[in-house]
């Protein structure tokens, strides 16, 4: 049953993938991006973690999609895209087939599939994912958090900074 | 209850389903009542009667209404962008709806000996003793509201027309403004409760007969949660991204027949869902006199305090003036935020001494 599930998540996960870089209409794009985007959060879900599942659509689906829908409504590009450009193909073709290796390799030779640690989806039903979540962000990783969000301030200044020159 | 299908009992599904159900039913109808009631009580808040015609004092009115709007010419813009166009009121409609599938409207019922929680996604596990639910619901609802913003930014550029890319674009800066200062209000909640669970949100404020309700500890964030869902909503007074006045009706100006409809019954649904979450949150859920006696009572005190708060709405609407978009602005993000920001600092505080 969940394996059946899987695969049809799987399938509108792909699909939707696909269609993101062949639509000819960005905002189509965006759509399917955003279902991309959506499934990811479905496989939070089964793999039980909720709170990844919420934040996920929320920040991605939610958040920067609204802003990248906003930026291609606001500077209205066109349908009609320009000419192919040839070098981009070969590029994308390169990077592409090497990711792909990439990705096979560390599916192959490591044990990225099998779950290792102390975090069992029995402890996560009893305690709760965002506690789990929650006591290792504020225990065992409270620096890099703190340095991310002094990222996210400086990133924060630095957009008022462009959008208002006269302070 | 003997047979099993893939590891649960045969009830378990018959009661997922009739549920489901109950609960969709119980939102259309809404939906379509709200529609008639608020055409009602403002206009007797005006001294008008309102609807009149159609059956006993209007009460069939709804139903005209429907049948009208489904008989009317569908109209796509030659110049629209037609998937867009197409699919944005099916995605209003349907983070309004699905978004109830987290909210208890009432306690645990048994059935021929099988315990039913009254909440959608949760179910008692017999041998844990307890129910289990989404325990991130709270989440869950403010990450489907986030996902309605696309129904009306797509609504608004797909039509092709300025007045609707207008609407869609106000309606987009006020919902994501608001949903921050939403979200941050209620973190107050969650510093009490110390769980994203509504279930358990709703158990913790049953106790003292009333006076356990998450109104009176947080006054302040229920009064701001109340008010920004009412703006990330777009209700009056926050109703801009509609403004008749200036917009014709924003970004669904171009929508007609059963598209227009979607809208519309998006946006009550979208009340239907703030009232019972402002009622989950603050004002103890389905918690009420005899409630452990009576389980049935819990469903009752529930719907009763929503359509209050549904009341409230309205009566909100007959009473204020629209607000102008740089006052709608600065009131999302230089009053709410930043009293939000204080009223969690002053709850750690005080919770850190208590």
């Amino acid at each position: 049953m969940e394996t059946l599930f899987f695969l049809i998540i799987s399938l509108v996960a792909i699909v939707s993938a696909i269609l993101v870089i062949t639509c000819k209409n960005p905002i189509n794009s965006a759509l399917a991006l955003i279902m991309t985007f959506f499934c990811l959060a479905t496989y939070y879900v089964m793999l039980d973690a909720p709170f990844m599942a919420a934040v996920q659509v929320m920040v991605y689906a939610g958040a920067i999609m609204v802003l990248m829908v906003f930026t291609i409504m606001l500077l209205n590009v066109r349908v009609d895209a320009s000419k192919k450009h040839s070098h981009k193909l070969i590029f994308g073709t390169i990077v592409g087939f090497f990711t792909l290796i990439n990705i096979v390799v560390v599916l192959v030779k490591s044990r990225a599939a099998l779950p290792t640690g102390p975090y069992t989806g029995d402890m996560i039903k009893n305690i709760g994912h965002t506690e789990l979540i929650g006591r290792e962000i504020f225990t065992n990783f409270l620096l890099p958090f703190e340095i991310t969000s002094i990222l996210l301030l400086v990133a924060i200044v630095g957009a008022v900074i462009l959008a208002k020159k006269k302070i | 209850m003997g047979i099993e299908i893939l590891g649960l009992p045969m009830m378990y599904y018959i009661a997922m389903v009739a549920k489901v159900l109950l609960a969709f039913v119980f939102v259309l109808l809404t939906v379509a009542y709200a529609t008639y009631a608020e055409r009602k009580i403002i206009g007797h808040m005006q001294v008008r009667l309102g609807p009149m015609r159609t059956g006993w004092h209007g009460l069939l009115q709804p139903i005209a209404d429907g049948l009208k709007l489904f008989f009317k010419e569908e109209i796509i813009p030659s110049q629209a962008s037609t998937f867009a166009f197409l699919v944005a009121p099916l995605i209003a409609l349907i983070p309004a709806f699905i978004t109830f599938a987290v909210i208890p409207f009432g306690g645990v019922i048994e059935v021929a000996g099988y315990k039913i929680p009254l909440q959608i996604a949760a179910y008692y596990d017999t041998t844990a003793g307890q129910v289990f639910d989404v325990n991130v619901g709270v989440l869950y609802i403010l990450a489907m509201s986030s996902l309605g913003v696309y129904g009306i930014v797509l609504a608004g550029w797909a039509s092709n027309s300025k007045y609707s890319l207008m609407g869609g674009l106000r309606a987009s800066a006020q919902m994501i403004s608001y949903e921050l200062a939403a979200g941050l209000s209620i973190i107050a909640v969650f510093m009490l409760s110390g769980t994203l669970s509504l279930t358990k949100i709703v158990e913790l404020q049953s106790g003292m007969g009333g006076f356990e309700w998450y109104l009176f500890k947080q006054p302040l964030a229920a009064f701001m949660f109340f008010i920004c869902s009412l703006a990330e909503i777009n209700r009056t007074p926050f109703d801009l991204p509609e403004a008749e006045t200036e917009l014709v009706s924003g970004f669904c100006t171009e929508y007609s027949s059963m598209k227009y409809a979607m809208f519309f019954m998006a946006e009550y649904a979208n009340m239907v869902t703030v009232c019972a979450l402002t009622v989950t949150l603050f004002l103890g859920g389905w918690n009420g006199p005899l409630t452990n006696a009576m389980p049935l009572l819990g469903p009752v005190y529930f719907v009763a305090k929503v359509y209050f708060l549904m009341f409230v709405c309205m009566w909100i609407r007959a009473t204020l003036p629209r607000y102008r978009y740089d006052q709608l602005m600065h009131l999302g993000w230089k009053v709410f935020i930043p009293v939000a920001l204080v009223n969690i600092v002053v709850t750690g505080i005080i919770g850190y001494f208590l």
